[in-house]
């Protein structure tokens, strides 16, 4: 259940993006959902790939700052007030969420979103005990 | 280990007695042979019978970089071309280089020096000196060289740069003392570390560093990394290059070697003589050298002399680890600030690599510091805000240290240019 979501430190100056997706094409890896955290001086990348461990060994022999994070794919019905039931579920067990963001969604009604909470497994937990979609690694991995 | 105990541990009043009678040679050697010294005597309406103590030499006049300058190359050597071996110069990126010269008795005596220096890093005849400072026309490399070999140690005369190839001769040719600038020897621990070199395989017990002045903080991280004793060493081709002073093992100060330089500390801006324990620009007149003496030079870096007598034995007065150089100060909004301090700061914290530069610059008519740090690797998060809270972090302590603001930003890792020889630590975009 829990999805490996690479980190990249990346500063606010042109072509670091550029090589990134430049060495992440080489190596034939496929980006699944992306999001930038952004400060005047640095941003961090997120990223959700097909093959973590590939990106992450590839990104960091390219010589760029790289971390795992460990984060939950969440199926959100596709209504108005789908986010807002799930975020009451997690504030209902009072787990932070730290960040989040949207994946596309191929093949079905559901929307898709990342999220990067504390205590992760607990997390899980409620969200499956109150019937929440949360998505298989592999299936996110082959979006 | 002394190299020299009877000039090293002579007494005050036997080498006061020795300063004087080398100090009244040297003044008439300048006076009857470098013309420029002539003439500022003479306008300070002096001659050599004036100096009749040691007290007489603060009425000579000082010697400055400029004058190098201005007399290049060869307007201020005190010996004929004749007996000039060797010359070495500065890199003359801002004007004329400096050149200075030596004859066959200055190279015995800057051997000697080194001998002593390497001595004081327990080194013998059964080191092995790396010596990783840039040969050429830089003093620091065949300086170092020529006193390993009088020292009697075997010497690798490696050179700058070629990061791969020192560490693996290091290792191949068991290199128990590392001669380099602090900032290379930095460079080489990072380096050392990923190439996952087992301590074991290395001998390295001590380094010498000098060149650019370095804090306690980066004495410690260096002691930590390479897991040797780090002494710091002081010269300036001006006065000799490396081997003018260097730390003992009691690592309380600098020795400088008083049978052969007079230091002073001077009020840079009265430029009246200050007391031990006192804190101003450090002035240096040579008493031995033959091929380019120079009096009362103005070294323009920053210290503090200790006249108390020290644990390992030796006599000679001690100077402060060198806290920076008035051409490194920058100046912002009025406040002086020293790449060094920056550097305690961050060292202090570790919570970034040790790299860092100084970014200065000039919005409208306010001066602006930006202080550019890497972000460690163990310390890279998926969240903005512990790196801000980082950057914040930082701020703060230089701001209570500084009195200014300074805007830290975080960069890549190994994104600061490493430096083979000394470390550049400014940018000063407020120059044209
Ligand atoms: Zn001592």
């Amino acid at each position: 259940m829990k999805v490996q979501q690479i980190s990249v430190f990346l500063e606010n100056k042109s072509g670091r993006l550029s090589m990134l997706t430049k060495v992440l094409r080489q190596e034939k890896i496929n980006i699944r959902a992306l999001s930038i955290a952004d400060t005047t001086d640095f941003g961090i990348l997120r990223l959700i790939v097909d093959q973590p461990d590939a990106a992450y060994l590839m990104l960091k022999r390219s010589g760029f700052t790289v971390s795992h994070t460990a984060v939950i794919a969440v199926e959100i019905p596709d209504h108005p007030g789908g986010l807002a039931e799930i975020l009451d579920i997690l504030a209902g067990a009072e787990i932070n969420i730290e960040y989040c963001y949207a994946l596309p969604q191929k093949s079905n009604d559901k929307a898709l979103v990342i999220f990067r909470v504390e205590r992760l497994d607990e997390a899980i937990r409620v969200l499956l005990e109150k019937g929440v979609g949360v998505l298989k690694e592999d299936s996110v991995y082959g979006i | 280990m002394i190299w020299n105990r009877p000039m090293e541990t002579l007494s005050r009043n036997e080498l006061a007695a020795l300063q004087l009678q080398r100090l009244k040679a040297v003044v008439e050697r300048v006076y009857h042979n470098v013309p420029a010294y002539r003439e500022k005597m003479q306008a300070a309406d002096l001659t050599p019978r004036d100096v009749r103590s040691l007290e007489d030499l603060r009425r000579l006049p000082f010697t400055v970089k400029q004058d190098l300058r201005d007399h290049y190359p060869y307007g201020l050597f005190a010996a004929p071309m004749r007996e000039i071996v060797r010359v070495h110069a500065s890199s003359g990126t801002t004007g004329n280089p400096i050149v200075v010269g030596y004859t066959r008795k200055d190279l015995d005596t800057w051997s000697e020096l080194i001998a002593r220096t390497l001595s004081c890093a327990g080194a013998d005849a059964d080191s092995v000196v790396q010596v990783s400072y840039g040969y050429g026309l830089f003093t620091g490399g065949l300086g170092i060289h020529y006193g390993t070999e009088k020292l009697g140690a075997t010497v690798v005369p490696m050179s700058g740069g070629n990061t791969q190839r020192q560490i693996k001769l290091m290792q191949d040719f068991g290199a128990t003392h590392l001669a380099c600038t602090p900032s290379y020897a930095l460079y080489l621990a990072e380096a050392i570390k990923e190439m996952k070199i087992p301590r074991e395989k290395l001998r390295l017990k001590a380094g010498i560093f000098g060149a650019e002045p370095w804090t306690e903080e980066m004495r410690r991280e260096l002691e930590y990394r390479l897991q040797i004793m780090a002494i710091d060493i002081y010269g300036l081709s001006e006065v000799m290059g490396p081997g003018v002073a260097s730390e003992c093992p009691v690592k309380n100060g600098l020795h400088i070697f008083e049978d052969h330089f007079i230091p002073e500390i001077i009020d840079p801006v009265t430029e009246e003589p200050l007391p031990y324990g006192e804190k101003g620009e450090l002035v240096f007149t040579t008493i031995t050298k033959e091929g380019f003496p120079v009096i009362r030079y103005r070294t323009r870096d920053i210290s503090v002399l200790h006249g108390e007598p020290c644990s390992c034995g030796r006599t000679h007065v001690r100077m402060e680890k060198v806290s920076g150089r008035s051409d490194d100060m920058i100046i912002i909004r009025g406040v002086n600030v020293f790449p060094s301090q920056v550097e305690s700061v961050l060292l202090k914290l570790g919570l970034t690599e040790p790299h860092y530069v100084l970014v200065v610059d000039r919005v409208g008519t306010l001066d602006t510091l930006e202080v550019w740090v890497e972000v460690s690797e163990k310390l890279f998060s998926d969240e903005v805000r512990n790196l801000e809270k980082i950057e914040r972090k930082i701020q703060r302590e230089l701001e209570s240290l500084l009195g200014i603001t300074a805007h830290v930003r975080l960069v890549e890792p190994k994104s600061i240019e490493r430096s083979e020889g000394k470390a550049k630590r400014v940018i000063d975009r407020r120059k044209k």
